[in-house]
């Protein structure tokens, strides 16, 4: 089912024309109403009547995280509190919280958004929904929660902290859809599996977000809950849940192109990309009254597909996310990310998948080196099936990243681990 | 009959061999014979010990990676063309030899550590032609 066909499957002219009178007006309302906004475009000589157009956008300067920071809490609000009906707040792992508002016309299009997102994951007025995202001033709760009542499913406000509650009232109340993150999720099916009570869930669906997860938890998800997962992304700053979501298809994230003007950057050059290519994806938010963004890098690295999805939807979609910009090198000129490295080596079922990058500059050319563990199934007594396989990784990474990378196997638990983030990139070259 | 060889993967670094040999030497693991094959990144340490379980029970204690795989460890005559005449045996048979490694004690035997692409047949091979193979228990007792 397609919540609103009007807007998710309008021909890309009509799409493009839209999003075009949306930005224009927008940009007027900015330069009126955040004076701070209005000081970036007069930076660069742009009054409001130089766009046009959506092509006009990449003449707009950007914005940042920073710039949220430096205006906290609420420089960058385009209307006065009294038209302010809700807050939210994300408290950054660095300095300021981030702090959103909202009037009630944003509340009501991102209620619309998660209704549309939710109807992609198949939730109808049918469905009892457990929302266990925290409630409060993460937007993940309350925002799950609105789009859910306006789709009319029995809402249960779960909220997070009590999985023994969840899991009882999972059963007595036979929910078939939750939304919460991924790794809850995975700890609510074990919780389920532990109490030997996982053949009496009647859950159908799930809708997973507010952090990153990989193809491999997907499906984890999948089998063990025997449901289908979704995928919804969204950011506080944007709006929060529901800024794209992925359908029945899985073939990327739908974004409510109507609401939320997406772009993919080049990192290097922060211009727009093709299809399909990597880059940094920024929104601009096209009809949002009480935070209203231009251009917001989100520091995610996507690529985006504008075809018609099989589900019948028009709506741009962006791939699952390939890594962040702050961990990008550029090798040789070409764009390398780590989390490829390791989306490679996942196909590799001779190594462990912990592995180290180190870049060296020899001779004026950078040099790549790939370190990987063998795992202790796959120890050998002969050089050859080394050798063959340090070839067979090499061509894997090359296929990856498009550039040839020296492949070295080391001793077992030799790569560093660690339990926070983990440091994948040995970077010699000095540079600056 | 196959003996366990011990092998080590080590990582070209000095000091790598010592710290394996040391591990050895601590538990009282004693080497009869050894190979070393090296390319410029890594080695492997091939090694015929009194006690292979035990060395790879330590040697993985240590963090280090190690494989208990099995080879013939062959008699032959202590003398000229001995061998050769072996060899001719086992190519007349069509089987690879993947790699082989000798050792000589004070006596009138030799033994040869061989593996083969076909390990079982290279041992019917041996057994038809009256050629003696034995176990590194049975080595460390010579
Ligand atoms: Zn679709």
């Amino acid at each position: 089912m397609i919540w609103n066909e009007a807007k998710e499957c309008m021909s890309r002219d009509q799409m493009t024309a839209l999003q075009s009178a949306r930005l224009v007006k927008l940009v007027d309302y900015m330069y009126h109403n955040v004076p701070f906004y209005r000081k970036k475009m007069q930076a660069v000589g742009l009054m409001p009547g130089d766009i046009r157009s959506i092509e006009d956008i990449t003449k707009l300067p950007f914005t940042t995280k920073d710039d949220l920071r430096d205006n906290y809490p609420f420089g960058l609000f385009a209307v006065p509190n009294s038209q302010i009906v809700r807050i939210h707040a994300s408290s950054g792992t660095t300095g300021k919280a981030t702090v959103v508002g909202y009037t009630r016309r944003d509340l009501d299009i991102w209620a619309e958004c998660v209704a549309r997102c939710m109807t992609m994951a198949g939730v109808t007025k049918d469905d009892i929904i457990q929302i266990a995202y925290g409630y409060g001033l993460f937007t993940g709760g309350l925002g799950a929660h609105d789009g859910a009542q306006k789709i009319g499913a029995t809402v249960v406000p779960m909220s997070t902290g009590n999985t023994k509650k969840l899991t009882t009232m999972m059963l007595d109340f036979g929910a078939t859809a939750i939304a919460c993150t991924p790794s809850y999720l995975l700890h609510i099916s074990e919780v389920l599996a532990e109490e030997g009570v996982l053949d009496q869930v009647k859950l159908k669906r799930a809708i997973c977000g507010a952090e990153p997860w990989t193809e491999k938890m997907h499906h984890e998800i999948e089998t063990k809950l025997n449901i289908q997962a979704f995928d919804i992304y969204g950011l506080s700053e944007v709006m929060g849940p529901g800024v794209a979501c992925d359908c029945e298809f899985h073939k990327g994230l739908h974004v409510c192109e109507d609401h939320f003007y997406p772009e993919v950057l080049d990192p290097a050059t922060l211009m727009p990309v093709g299809d399909g290519e990597t880059g940094e994806l920024a929104f601009t938010t096209l009809t949002k009254e009480g935070l209203p963004l231009i251009r917001y890098r989100t520091k995610d690295l996507t690529s985006i597909d504008h075809s018609t999805c099989e589900c019948g939807r028009t709506s741009a979609r962006i791939s699952r996310f390939k890594g962040r910009v702050d961990d990008m090198l550029i090798i040789r000129g070409v764009n390398v990310f780590p989390s490829q490295i390791e989306a490679a080596l996942v196909e590799v079922d001779e190594v462990t998948p912990h592995y180290m990058m180190v870049v060296d500059r020899v001779n004026n050319l950078d040099t790549l080196e790939v370190q990987v563990e063998l795992d202790q199934k796959y120890y050998t007594d002969e050089i050859r099936v080394i050798e063959a396989l340090t070839k067979k990784i090499a061509h894997v990474i090359q296929q990856a990243l498009g550039i040839n990378a020296k492949v070295k196997i080391v001793e077992p638990q030799s790569l560093i681990r660690s339990q926070g983030k983990a440091v994948h990139v040995i970077d010699k070259r000095k540079l600056y | 009959m196959f003996a366990k060889q011990l092998t080590v993967f080590i990582e070209n670094r000095t000091g790598r061999l010592a710290e394996v040999l040391g591990v050895l030497r601590e538990n009282n693991v004693n080497i009869l014979s050894l190979s070393l094959a090296d390319t410029t990144e890594f080695g492997l340490l091939r090694l015929i010990v009194d006690n292979a379980a035990a060395g790879k029970e330590k040697l993985t204690e240590k963090g280090f990676s190690s494989l208990l795989s099995d080879v013939s460890i062959i008699k032959i005559p202590h003398k000229v063309g001995s061998l050769q005449e072996l060899l001719k045996i086992i190519d007349k048979n069509g089987v690879n030899i993947e790699y082989m490694y000798g050792l000589s004690v004070k006596c009138d035997d030799a033994f040869i550590v061989l593996k083969a692409s076909d390990g079982k047949k290279v041992d019917e091979i041996l057994t038809a032609n009256g050629v003696g193979t034995i176990t590194c228990e049975e080595l460390a007792q010579i």
